[in-house]
């Protein structure tokens, strides 16, 4: 277990209330949602983010937004610090919990409350799980887009916290872009709607001031989503490269044509050889690097954009062309990226950077991560969203020596660094969390993170909402 | 009227002004000075002379420039690189009767966005990057270049659409697309509007990428396109891509907008023409004061409130964004009570009073009052950037 990054030290009047807080909140709740027995905590005390672990207080898992608003109106008063967690699958600690928390989980609100299609809406409680939107209303012919690696368990509730991707945001945009109202606890249990089932923002766009906020502004309870018509047809296609260089070249030239297609996926060589290992997709393994590149419409329109895109890579080199022919292969192709963090996490501890850099830099950035990766004596996975500058090197490092993981971490920071060098910035849609709050001085300056706090203060004067997360400990106003 | 002309000179005049106590109007090229309430601060600060592309990369599709620039200097810009802003930015001097330059800074300022905004995105969803002076007068840099960025808290959505009441934006970089290879008009004829909407959400259900959902009835139809139109009212859904895929898709939906009404199909000039003029709100371009509201419902319900108005008020109304955004030109009141009652009893949403003679704006908020809780926590964000009240004080109430 690593100890570079610092946690706020615990509030000791919280601390030595322990029993008494307990015993408040088992007046608050129902039995079966308050944890406090210290076995039944050791689930909470980690998310995604693993080498870093602390047991809360207790965990409150509401079934109602009034329960939700009881807790918080109860921490506030008693400056309890409170960690929101969905399904804690947050890849830079977002919901990491610290020994005088609360942690608000959401898992019991996971019923989908409506959906609107006439509106083309789904209003859901935050703890739904992001593919079971798309599952519910997929038979009538909609999804909802974003669609992160672990959309199978993370929620709405954590995906409106980190702003979340996913791999078809190139064409459909982020959860910020597909969001259109929430449900919203304060910080004093005050409740609050912002948006609804129509556009825009009657006053301040606060909506999109909470999306990506990591849970420092409040306890989103519901959301209203938009919901798209699916399209009739989606074709993946592996391009596959000698080398790294020609595939980001190759990327570039596809965007600057003029051609969006839904997905541009890259992957290295060692992240093809361990996704290849772990889902048989069919993926060719004589190459260095690897695009998947979805394109969707009718027959028509994916014949004619492929035709165009399959030029563009003949210029680039491109050393196989594979078309996926069935449902079924399409289903694989995807399933080998989008395991590529389990699928790697057999093989090695790893951490998983998410900085985004602009297009053009994608090759540089490669090239100078293998620099920063070998002069560490370590090795990286590349697997990430191309078609945005998304990038995730995976640093395999083993968790048992303190010595590797001490350098992963540091190269991880490099590696973040030059992001943002590069005109980039530190997280594309993980989120800061605990991972890249120190780091947040090398993309903002004092003035700028002054700025931003003094607006999460707007919301949270006590700081108690998630609070050793995103902004330096040091320099908080 | 003070015109900085760097961002440090633009710091020093508002750190100067919150020093005095001074107010301050944040200005672009004042096409839309009419928005919001009436306020009178004791200066105004002009981003005329921040002007110019500082950056533009046509491959990576991601364009910075000084908040001044003209609209008109961007969109040549993009156009000789076959690109665009996605969220079709209105045009407001034909329906505020203004002139002068529109620039980019008041766009964004506004969060203005046109009729691809309920499949692309506001202007807010665009911008990536901002860089904009506080009440304080310091210089705060948000966002950046990249299109996915979830790096501390998102003041680029914040600032975006504040109306100048937040801070005084120096430098926006956005998001841009490649211009459609062709575009085409799906007509439907003869719908009301209740139909309408029915049409129109059966429309954005197909898989065929419709990118503009509006109605336009017999009272404003002869309006646009010179009056070419075909007769009765007319339901217009757009597509737009390549070619070979505009005219399969084009095909799918005739074929299942048939059952709602006549089909009259418009082709790539009529189209352009069409759609320019409902972003610019056309009909109501009419030179006169009568009271117009922007209306934003569910798309669902938007018929229900015209038809409720109706009753008891003059009302000529129509449709963009499937239905959820209404143009409403009230005959002699703004009748803003009635209104934003019926908005509240249909499901939520907000309507924005954009044109009255200076006595009706004087009885009628222009934003849509907010709920106390929302309203309280607003003020404390304003508080926040603008601690002094500076910039246009009362403006969005």
């Amino acid at each position: 277990m690593s100890e570079a990054i610092e946690f706020l030290p615990p509030r000791p009047a919280v601390l030595s209330r322990r029993a008494a807080i307990i015993a408040d909140l088992a007046d608050l709740l129902p039995p079966e949602c308050l944890v406090h027995e210290a076995r039944e905590l050791v689930p909470f005390e980690t998310d995604a983010f693993v080498s870093y672990r602390r047991l809360p207080l207790a965990v409150a898992l509401p079934k109602t937004t009034a329960q939700v608003a009881a807790v918080m109106k109860y921490c506030h008063r008693y400056g309890v610090p409170v960690v929101p967690r969905g399904a804690g699958t947050s890849l830079s600690g977002g919901a990491i919990p610290q020994e005088d928390a609360v942690v608000l989980g959401l898992s019991k609100m996971s019923r989908i409350l409506e959906v609107d299609y006439a509106n083309r809406t789904a209003t859901v409680q935050a703890g739904v799980t992001n593919l079971s939107i798309s599952e519910a209303v997929g038979i009538d012919g909609f999804f909802y887009a974003p669609d992160p690696s672990s959309q199978l368990a993370c929620t709405i509730g954590g995906n409106i916290g980190m702003n979340s991707g996913g791999a078809h945001c190139l064409k459909y945009g982020v959860t910020t872009n597909n969001l259109l109202g929430v449900k919203m606890v304060l910080v004093d249990g005050s409740v609050i709607e912002l948006g609804g089932k129509h556009l825009d923002a009657a006053g301040y766009d606060l909506l999109g001031l909470v999306c990506g906020s990591e849970g420092q502004l409040g306890i989103v309870t519901e959301a209203v989503v938009r919901l798209i018509a699916k399209p009739e047809g989606a074709r993946p296609v592996l391009f596959g490269f000698e080398t790294s260089e020609e595939a980001g070249a190759c990327v570039a030239d596809i965007i600057g044509s003029g051609i969006i297609p839904v997905a541009i996926e890259f992957m290295d060589k060692p992240a093809i050889e361990i996704c290849e290992a772990f889902a048989q997709a069919g993926y060719p393994l004589d190459v260095g690097a690897l695009l998947i590149v979805e394109v969707e419409g009718s027959d028509a329109e994916m014949d004619a954009m492929l035709k165009n895109i399959v030029e563009i890579a003949g210029r680039h080199g491109v050393k196989t062309v594979r078309e996926s022919q069935s449902a079924t292969e399409a289903a694989l192709i995807w399933k080998g990226r989008k395991s590529a963090f389990g699928a790697t996490g057999r093989i090695a501890d790893y951490i998983c950077m998410d900085g985004t850099v602009p297009l053009g830099k994608l090759s540089y950035v490669l090239n100078r991560t293998s620099e920063i990766i070998d002069r560490f004596g370590l090795r990286v996975a590349n697997v990430f969203h191309a078609g945005d500058g998304n990038m995730h090197p995976l640093i395999l490092f083993n968790a048992n020596d303190p010595e590797d993981a001490a350098k992963a971490e540091e190269a991880g920071n490099e590696i973040l660094k030059l992001c943002v060098d590069a005109g980039g910035c530190l997280t594309g849609e993980h989120g800061v969390g605990i991972e890249k709050r120190d780091l947040m001085r090398h993309q903002y300056s004092d003035a700028d993170l002054r700025q931003q706090m003094a607006v999460r203060s707007a919301f949270d004067e006590g700081w108690i909402l998630n609070p050793s997360k995103v902004f330096p400990l040091d320099g908080r106003t | 009227m003070l015109t900085p002309h760097s961002e440090s000179d633009a710091a020093y005049v508002i750190r100067t002004a919150a020093a005095e106590g001074k107010t301050l109007a944040l200005r672009g090229g004042g096409t839309r000075a009419g928005f919001g309430n009436a306020v009178e601060p004791a200066q105004s600060v002009s981003s005329r002379g921040l002007s110019g592309i500082v950056d533009y990369e046509p491959a990576e599709m991601v364009m910075t420039v000084k908040a001044g620039t003209p609209v008109a200097e961007i969109e040549a810009a993009l156009t000789a690189n076959r690109q665009m802003m996605a969220f079709e930015p209105m045009d407001h001097r034909g329906i505020m009767g203004t002139s002068g330059e529109p620039t980019i800074g008041g766009v964004f300022a506004a969060n203005v966005s046109g009729p691809r905004r309920f499949v692309a995105g506001a202007a807010r969803d665009s911008l990536l990057g901002i860089c904009f002076i506080n009440g304080q007068g310091e210089a705060i840099r948000a966002g950046g270049r990249v299109m996915k960025n979830v790096t501390g808290l998102d003041l680029v959505k914040l600032l975006a659409g504040s109306q100048g009441t937040l801070g005084f934006l120096t430098e926006v970089t956005f998001r841009v697309l490649p211009v459609p290879q062709t575009v085409e008009t799906i007509a439907i004829s003869g719908l009301d509007d209740a139909a309408a909407a029915k049409a129109m959400a059966a429309a954005m259900a197909l898989p065929v990428e419709v990118s503009g959902a509006a109605h336009l009835p017999q009272t404003v139809k002869s309006r646009f396109i010179g009056g070419a139109l075909p007769e009765g009212e007319a339901t217009v859904l757009r597509l737009e891509g390549l070619a070979a895929s505009v005219s399969v898709r084009a095909g799918k939906l005739a074929a299942v907008m048939e059952a709602f009404g006549p089909i009259t199909r418009l082709g790539p000039e009529e189209s352009l023409m069409l759609w320019r003029e409902i972003r610019d709100v056309h009909p109501y371009a009419d030179g006169t004061l009568k009271p117009l509201w922007r209306v934003s419902v569910g798309p669902s319900v938007g018929h229900q409130l015209v038809a409720a108005l109706r009753l008891e008020a003059g009302v000529d109304a129509f449709y963009d964004w499937q239905g959820g955004l209404i143009w409403m030109r009230m005959e002699a009141d703004p009748e803003a009570e009635l209104l934003r009652r019926y908005i509240r009893a249909l499901g939520g949403g907000h309507a924005t009073l954009l044109r009255a003679s200076d006595a009706m704006r004087a009885h009628a908020p222009a934003f849509e009052p907010l709920p106390d809780a929302v309203a309280a926590l607003s003020a404390r964000v304003k508080q926040k950037l603008d601690p002094a009240g500076i910039f246009n004080p009362g403006k969005m109430g």
